[in-house]
């Protein structure tokens, strides 16, 4: 096999294919965005394995899911927060008896630079008492990931692979080695009495996967990834890192004058065993993780209490955001490098923005004149690029939370008594999970105005095909139960600014829910099917 | 050997292929290399750093840390100071001097490229009209490879032959482009 240069993302996904990977599923959402593009480049040129975008991660899982009682292989992707929304499938699927492999790979996002929370997802396999391989480098998301798929079937669980950005988008060097086939088409055994969780039945498999336990932790205990170095010229230090934290340490090695003795963790669960050879070496231990402090507050129920525990708890590193070489250099002792400095040097901050030309523009200005004569509107918001609608010059929006959030909280600030209340959502966004509180909205006529900026992609992350085609976004809307008098399709563009901010003045005085698509292409989707095209 | 790059500028100014240009260039004369990306909202307009580190020996992290940068290649002047806490003493920074004003509140542009040079080591380069006269402003982003070109610990034939892969797709015409930007940075850098 020749090397390759591979973003992290796409070594998981090239991980997958080379595991024999019969389908993958997903929801774009960045830092995982790239694992489902590869794999779908793939199918393009290679006819194989299945690749596709879901409606959304709780989909993408089921999906995967299916794959895996068939007997196949299947990989789902999503990004930290997508876990939420497969939560439900994930945590139970750990109790059926896996049959085909199933690998879950998420891309968790500390330091925020394209999510709103920085939650860690090992604390989801802890939760589903799963394991959780974490790769250090883009090598090791190949191997991890097709290591993931062995161990799911030998242990008849889902597997987690974790990565984080700095990983998922840093590109370098893989070596892969020899695929591996497809499974055989192999239908579960027995599912009445394993897969179908009834009570009585989840409370044997709920047992079963407790019993597996202890050979799951042997497996940590033993695995390569979970590699221990002892110096016993080193009594006062000891460092346990994971995943990428190990490579902000060698960077820093070099200065240290003695090196400490050090636990790599790269499979959970925590190899016990492994913490506490290394506790009875020293009197301190550094724990180097990116994301929260998962080891660190686990580490007090494996290592006495005469040893001292530094981390992201005890003050050591920051409390939140990413790690980085000069972080991990303060908490190891080492001395600030120097650092040129201008004096006087202010810069503006530059925030991203719409570009220029976005349909959402023109939405977001009707929507602000059509408002303008209100005391206090309420307009909540989603996540995509229109969020940034709430930045200046347009300052429109108010919210933004979690997928499908808008619709939800539109619908209840109205029953709380305000007026008048606008949800603003983009197509792709309102499909993944804004249909569901819309049908609440139509339950009870909410009082409020919903209004889908469609511009017929998910542009955020990079303008992959929406769910639906725009053409049957009407269909899902009416089919909802929405009064055809108060839906209205408008066309967001600076000529029709007038009539679309009637239309939506109109329908925000109406005391009952109105939809409005505020429909036009996404600029960037044009330019890169043009440029694809080949007309440059 | 090693080289760290700090790669900046605005989304959409095609910081990414500057950085694949010179990452391909290592990659053929077999250097070790890890370049990193942003993606998702931060590319939208606004402020973008990528990273590339360029070694003859394995490379640890994909970041690079403070004060230890031999490079600083920016497409924009001002998204050139914002990174300086990474540049070495004896680092150099690299920019072009075309602003992107798409904010309210750009500082003074003579102050800032007064600032810029008032650096140990610094090399300010109007890429916008050298990507012109090579035949496209899209090209902007060639030139700066080019003036960055004598610092780079790979030879220009390497890089050149890289830009004509990349390029490739999009016709003769527009390789030829990009090699006269490159042509056109690496003379400029080395009159400035």
């Amino acid at each position: 096999m020749t090397d390759m240069v591979l973003l992290g993302d796409e070594a998981v996904a090239l991980g997958a294919i080379h595991a024999g990977v019969s389908a993958a599923y997903a929801y774009p959402g960045t830092p995982s965005t790239e694992i489902l593009e590869y794999l779908i480049q793939h199918r393009a040129r290679k006819g194989k394995p299945y690749a596709a975008w879901c409606a959304n991660e709780k989909t993408a899982y089921e999906e995967a899911l299916g794959v895996s009682f068939a007997g196949r292989r299947a990989l789902v992707s999503m990004k930290h927060v997508g876990l939420n929304v497969a939560a439900d499938p994930f945590i139970n699927s750990a109790l059926v008896p896996i049959n085909g492999g199933l690998v879950v790979a998420v891309a968790d996002d500390p330091g925020m630079h394209s999510s709103q929370n920085e939650q860690d997802s090992r604390f989801y396999a802890d939760f589903a008492r799963v394991i959780c391989l974490e790769p250090t480098d883009q090598q090791q998301a190949y191997e991890m990931t097709r290591e993931a798929f062995d161990l799911s079937e030998g242990f008849e669980i889902p597997v987690m692979v974790r990565l984080v950005t700095r990983l998922a988008h840093s590109r370098t060097v893989v070596r892969p080695s020899e695929p591996r086939e497809e499974n055989p088409l192999d239908k579960a055994q027995n599912a009445a009495n394993s897969w179908v969780l009834m009570p009585h039945i989840a409370r044997e498999r709920w047992h079963s996967l407790l019993l597996r336990q202890r050979e799951i932790h042997a497996y940590s205990e033993s695995s390569p990834y979970n590699k221990l170095i002892l110096n016993e010229q080193s009594m006062d230090l000891g460092v346990i890192t994971t995943g990428v934290a190990r490579n902000y340490f060698e960077e820093n090695l070099q200065d240290l004058a003695c090196v400490p003795s050090h636990l790599h963790v790269g499979a959970y669960p925590i190899p016990a065993e492994k913490v506490r050879q290394l506790a009875a070496r020293v009197e301190r231990v550094l724990i180097l993780e990116e994301g929260y402090p998962f080891l660190e507050r686990s580490l007090r129920g494996i290592i006495p209490p005469s040893i001292r525990i530094l981390g992201r708890e005890s003050g050591d590193l920051p409390m939140d955001g990413e790690l980085t070489p000069d972080l991990v250099r303060r908490a190891l002792g080492l001395p600030r490098r120097e650092i040129l400095e201008i004096p006087g040097l202010t810069l503006a901050a530059r925030p991203p923005q719409l570009c220029a030309g976005c349909p959402h523009c023109d939405t977001l200005n009707a929507l602000n004149e059509a408002l303008s004569t209100y005391q206090d509107p309420v307009v909540t918001s989603d996540i995509g690029c229109y969020t940034l609608g709430a930045l200046p010059p347009y300052s429109a929006v108010e919210s933004c939370v979690c997928m499908g959030a808008s619709v939800g909280m539109a619908k209840g600030a109205a029953e709380a008594g305000l007026h008048p209340v606008v949800a603003v959502i983009g197509d792709s966004t309102f499909l993944h999970s804004g249909v569901t509180p819309l049908m609440d909205a139509v339950a009870a006529n909410a009082d409020m105005t919903l209004v889908i900026a469609d511009n017929g992609t998910v542009a955020m992350t990079g303008t992959q095909p929406t769910i639906l085609p725009q053409t049957q976004l009407q269909q899902v809307v009416l089919g909802t139960g929405v009064d055809p008098r108060h839906f209205q399709v408008l066309t967001a563009h600076r000529k029709n600014h007038e009539e679309n901010t009637r239309v939506l003045k109109r329908e925000i005085d109406y005391r009952g829910l109105s939809v409005i698509i505020s429909r036009r292409e996404c600029l960037e989707a044009v330019k890169l099917a043009k440029s694809e095209g080949g007309a440059e | 050997m090693k080289c760290d790059i700090v790669l900046a500028g605005v989304g959409g100014q095609g910081v990414l292929t500057l950085a694949a240009a010179i990452a391909s260039g290592a990659l053929e004369e077999n250097l070790c290399v890890k370049q990193s990306e942003v993606h998702g909202m931060a590319q939208r307009g606004g402020a973008v750093m990528a990273t590339l580190r360029l070694a003859d020996r394995h490379i640890a992290s994909d970041l690079i840390p403070l004060g230890t940068a031999s490079i600083i290649l920016s497409m924009e002047p001002m998204e050139s100071l914002r990174y300086l806490p990474y540049l070495s003493k004896e680092g150099t920074l690299i920019t072009s001097d075309s602003p992107v004003r798409n904010i309210p509140d750009y500082p003074d542009l003579k102050e800032l490229l007064a600032k810029i040079r008032s650096l140990p080591s610094a090399v300010v380069v109007d890429a916008v009209k050298l990507a012109r006269t090579a035949g496209s402003t899209r090209a902007a982003n060639m030139v700066m490879v080019g003036a960055a070109m004598n610092l780079l610990p790979v030879k220009a034939e390497t890089v050149e032959r890289a830009v004509r892969v990349m390029f490739a797709r999009k016709g003769d015409q527009v390789v030829d482009i990009n090699l006269r930007a490159l042509q056109a940075g690496c003379a400029a850098a080395a009159q400035s």
